[in-house]
């Protein structure tokens, strides 16, 4: 496989270090960068209630990392987050494969609607069936 | 990508209540049997993808006690209610949902 994979990482910053976030933030990027990943975003979604309590805290900051790579960057990556006691949390989900889905899907509704007004259509019978390309889908 | 995760508003998902989605199948017999009207929300918007994060969203899917609402109540269809579980339980994951509330 040769395409890049797309992750997304989320994780909870202990909200009595909140002014460590920009710093955390940064040097988790750089551990990415140096595995040879790129971070497509950064972003600090703020702090907010945690919907239950993780070692005794009740809310935290809530970063989102989005990297992309060949998969070896989010294993250095989670190694190094794990022992960080700054972060409460942290979840890596891969969403190339679903973003691909949805775009297919997408492209699919699109040529559907661009066809709908089908040439030579019977007005009532609807439109002629194309069974060579139904079969090829 | 959203950027306000928090602030999206889609339309849609369970409304919380257990009325007004009825209608009587038959006139006659003052409406002995009910019928809920399945739609799947997310067809309606065509939603390919239910992003984790989206927290506004599927709360709605989430009644009092914590539980995923089931398909049979909220109309979903087996695509989209297996996307919305898979969101649910990461989201769960990182505290954005409860996994019980009583």
């Amino acid at each position: 496989m040769d395409t890049k994979r797309q992750y997304e990482v989320v994780f909870i910053v202990d909200p009595t270090a909140d002014d460590e976030v920009p710093k955390l933030t940064e040097s988790f990027s750089q551990i990415v960068i140096d595995q040879g990943g790129t971070v497509t975003k950064a972003e600090t979604m703020g702090k907010r209630q945690l919907a239950y309590e993780i070692l005794h805290h009740k809310d935290g900051t809530f970063v989102l990392l989005e990297i992309e790579g060949s998969g070896r960057e989010i294993a250095e990556l989670e190694r190094r987050v794990r022992e960080n006691d700054r972060v409460l949390r942290f979840i890596t989900v891969r969403v190339d494969e679903d973003r691909r889905r949805a775009e297919k899907l997408k492209e699919r509704r699109a040529r559907k609607v661009a066809k709908k007004p089908a040439p030579g259509a019977h007005p009532r019978r609807g439109p002629a069936m194309d069974f060579a390309e139904a079969a090829g889908e | 990508m959203a950027t306000n995760y928090e602030d999206r508003q889609r339309g849609g998902g369970y409304d919380g209540d257990d009325d007004g989605d009825r209608r009587p199948m038959g006139g006659r017999g003052g409406g002995r049997r009910m019928h809920r009207r399945r739609v799947c929300r997310f067809c309606i918007d065509k939603v390919d993808l239910i992003d984790f994060k989206d927290v506004r969203l599927l709360q709605n899917y989430l009644p009092e006690r914590g539980k995923i609402l089931p398909r049979r109540i909220s109309g979903n269809c087996a695509t989209h209610q297996r996307m919305l579980a898979e969101a649910i339980k990461r989201a769960r994951n990182i505290a954005l949902l409860p996994y019980t509330t009583d």
